[in-house]
């Protein structure tokens, strides 16, 4: 690329010809305030908040979509700058519901943090108390308060990346907000609940809904057995919320400050991943063999699920029948658990904590109640773990490491990965090369279908036979994958996850801001900490885990048995697209 | 706006294929949107949620993005207009001759909000800016008519001379 010369308040810097003015700034270590910008999401300089001065130019231009040409002067913080920047800001300000002590994201706000870096002691606005918006509510996932809303399309914008686009801006002026066609309540659209809508809400407009007074509840009544099992992704993610580096793995603490909270017992929800993959890997080769239903596709996203269930319901019998991990443990807790610790399983209770909101609505799906009560209870986020840690007043840094609780504390690295794109694929492939060969897999790391690649393909021979897999992540991708299949494109298996990266960047993970972001992928950084656990764990392949061989010996009998089909298959229904 | 009464759809499959037609002219032209809506709405008379949809999904837009398009234009309206259109002049010299009350009449007398249409189908009510003809004010038309200098009063006799 070639580079152009251009001066930032008096610094000379050679800044690539394709940058915008905030980047060129940002590398000569200038920070110019944004709001409504997300990298590689959002540019569109709506919000004037990073307004800058270019000499010769007849306004104040907006950095974070202003090109860079050669010989360019720009002033960052000049007085027409600085007064612009504050009377923007109050504009702002004078419409948002200034609630801050009472928000969920007190002290995580890009528009609190402005106010303090920009020193704002008052807001000479009125703004309009007119209209003031109703809650929706309306799904078990995700909730917006418009009230709080700086129309930035920060989540317009993640949820077109998804290709899912349910929330536009709609009407003019005051009324304007952000929602969906004909005013309808989110829960009877296509929404998939992914929740990257809220990981990009720079303000509290966007939250998940609150399943910790139901846990709170239940972990406070003495007569509940309470069951918790956390996802692999968690664990890569929830020390961000004590202030921990990106990517620091805190599992022993993660377990530790979950039995502080009074959880009876503390899974891992890798140990069904596991399960999840004898099922699903069992699955592939029947299909395989007989040629039926292919290419088969995973179904251990919701989001992706309710994606394809909406879009494509030609795929749905594609799907893998296999349940996800979340709800085979479930299942296994109310009736293989509920057994053998001879405790009648409607006074167990089971939690689930997930990088995921996708999974309140899968928690709740009528087809997961298959031990005769609903399997999850309550499926928790990342974040709403952090708090209830925060509230306990645990200090979390200080815990030691402690195990998780047996009989579903052992499982495999290849349960770790499912947490990150393509590790669903690797750790089916680890277990279906083995079962099919009967010989070991010399190289367990599968680098083709690892990184963030939209789409990454690999081709293999297992027992003489070619096997085509494709990964993909974030269901735009999904969506481009799938129109190729449509095309006569052949594979046969297929990893989807809903969201960019896989669980490690699930709507339900610690909010990173559009700051905070630069120079790193999180999804990258995430995803090392599981990568590592696997490397380091001792047994790394599905099959191999003792829990899962003795699970089929006493109970199962073997993957895909009557048994099997009955407690950790589901089904899958075709939905409205609009 | 939801809590506005919408009528039934009866849309003909004429006017469907004249839609379509409509959106294979526009289909591959850069901003289809705002002139096949403009046609859609000539064609139905207004933009109710099956004919948004059926845009939609011709042009591959999502529904949520022509929501936000129909709902930013004053031009574009959701609900079906009246056989007799009632427009009353809310621009300033208007206003302040009371026009304001007078629209409050009518609504009290047909039941209905601006933007909206009675369920016979056969009045609508909308509140317009300026229509230039100051000197009459308080001024309102009926679909061509114009009535000028009016007075609450006179609400009754304009509603009669329709069939109301």
């Amino acid at each position: 690329m070639e580079n152009v010369n251009i001066k930032i308040d008096g610094i000379e810097i050679s800044v690539p010809k394709n940058y915008t003015v905030l980047q060129a700034a940002r590398m000569a270590n200038i920070h110019i305030p944004t709001l409504c910008y997300l990298e590689g999401i959002n540019e569109i300089g709506a919000c004037r908040i990073c307004v800058v001065e270019i000499k010769g130019a007849r306004s104040l231009q907006a950095a974070c979509v202003y090109p860079v040409n050669e010989g360019m002067e720009v002033y960052t913080n000049s007085p027409a700058v600085r007064k612009a920047r504050k009377a923007n800001l109050e504009l702002i300000l004078s419409n948002h519901d200034r609630k801050c002590l009472t928000c969920v994201r007190n002290r995580n706000c890009e528009l609190q943090k402005l106010a303090e870096e920009f020193g704002i002691k008052e807001i000479r606005y009125d703004g309009s108390s007119d209209p003031v918006f109703a809650l929706d509510q309306s799904s078990p996932s995700l909730v917006r308060d418009n009230n709080k809303c700086v129309l930035c399309r920060r989540c317009v914008a993640a949820c077109a990346n998804q290709a899912v686009s349910v929330i536009g801006l709609k009407n003019r002026g005051f009324v304007t907000e952000v929602g969906c066609a004909f005013d309808a309540p989110i829960f009877e659209t296509s929404c998939i609940y992914c929740g990257q809508c809220i990981v990009s809400c720079p303000v509290g407009a966007l939250y998940e809904k609150d399943d910790i007074p139901k846990v709170q509840k239940a972990i406070d009544n003495t007569e509940k057995h309470v069951v918790v099992q956390t996802a692999p992704a968690v664990r890569a993610a929830l020390g961000e919320e004590f202030g921990l580096p990106m990517g620091t793995p805190v599992t022993g603490k993660m377990v530790a400050a979950l039995r502080r909270l009074g959880f009876d017992k503390v899974f891992d929800t890798d140990t069904s991943a596991d399960l999840t993959i004898m099922e699903e890997g069992t699955e592939f080769i029947e299909r395989f063999t007989k040629g039926e239903n292919l290419p088969l596709i995973t179904s251990c996203s919701p989001g992706w699920v309710k994606f394809c269930e909406h879009n494509y319901p030609e795929f749905i019998n594609n799907l893998s029948s296999a349940k996800s991990p979340m709800e085979m443990f479930g299942a296994v807790i109310k009736s293989y658990y509920a057994e053998k610790q001879n405790i009648a399983k409607e006074n167990i209770y089971s939690v689930a904590i997930m990088p995921c909101t996708s999974k309140k609505f899968e928690a709740q799906r009528p087809e997961h109640s298959s031990s005769g009560a609903q399997d999850i209870d309550a499926s928790l986020t990342t974040r709403e773990l952090a708090r209830m840690i925060k509230e306990a007043g645990i200090q979390f840094n200080e815990l030691p490491d402690e195990e998780f609780d047996s009989p579903f504390g052992e499982a495999t690295g290849a349960g770790v990965i499912f947490g990150a794109t393509g590790g669903v694929m690797e750790a089916a492939i680890r277990t279906v090369y083995e079962l099919l060969e009967g010989k070991p897999l010399e190289n367990l790391e599968i680098a083709p279908i690892r990184g963030m690649d939209g789409v990454k393909e690999a081709e293999l021979t297992i027992a003489g036979k070619k096997v085509k897999v494709a990964v993909c992540h974030g269901t735009k991708n999904a969506k481009a994958l799938l129109e190729r299949v449509k095309a006569g494109e052949k594979y046969d298996f297929i990893e989807v996850m809903a969201c960019p990266g896989g669980c490690v960047n699930g709507g339900g993970q610690p909010i990173v801001s559009s700051e905070d972001r630069v120079g790193k992928d999180i999804r990258v950084e995430r995803a090392k900490a599981l990568y590592a656990e696997d490397r380091s764990a001792a047994l790394r392949k599905s099959h191999e885990n003792p829990v899962i061989q003795t699970l089929y010996d006493t109970y199962f009998e073997k993957p895909c048995s009557h048994k099997a089909h009955e407690l950790l298959h589901t089904t899958y229904t075709k939905r409205n697209k609009f | 706006m939801a809590e506005k009464k919408v009528p039934a759809f009866q849309g003909t499959k004429e006017q469907e294929a004249q839609l379509k037609e409509v959106i294979a002219k526009h289909k591959d032209s850069k901003g289809a949107l705002i002139p096949v809506l403009h046609e859609a709405q000539e064609i139905y008379g207004y933009l109710p949620v099956e004919v948004q949809t059926m845009i939609a999904e011709g042009l591959g837009l999502s529904l949520a993005d022509v929501y936000g398009v129909v709902t930013f234009y004053a031009q574009f309206s959701l609900y079906p207009k009246g056989q007799y259109r009632i427009a009353v002049c809310l621009g300033t010299a208007c206003y302040v001759k009371g026009s304001g009350d007078i629209l409050d009449k009518f609504k009290e007398r047909l039941g209905i909000d601006v933007g909206e249409c009675t369920e016979d189908g056969k009045f609508s009510l909308d509140a317009t800016r300026c229509i230039g003809a100051c000197g009459l004010a308080p001024v309102l038309t009926v679909n061509d008519d114009v009535y000028g200098r009016l007075t609450v009063d006179d609400v009754d006799g304009i509603l009669e001379k329709y069939g109301f």
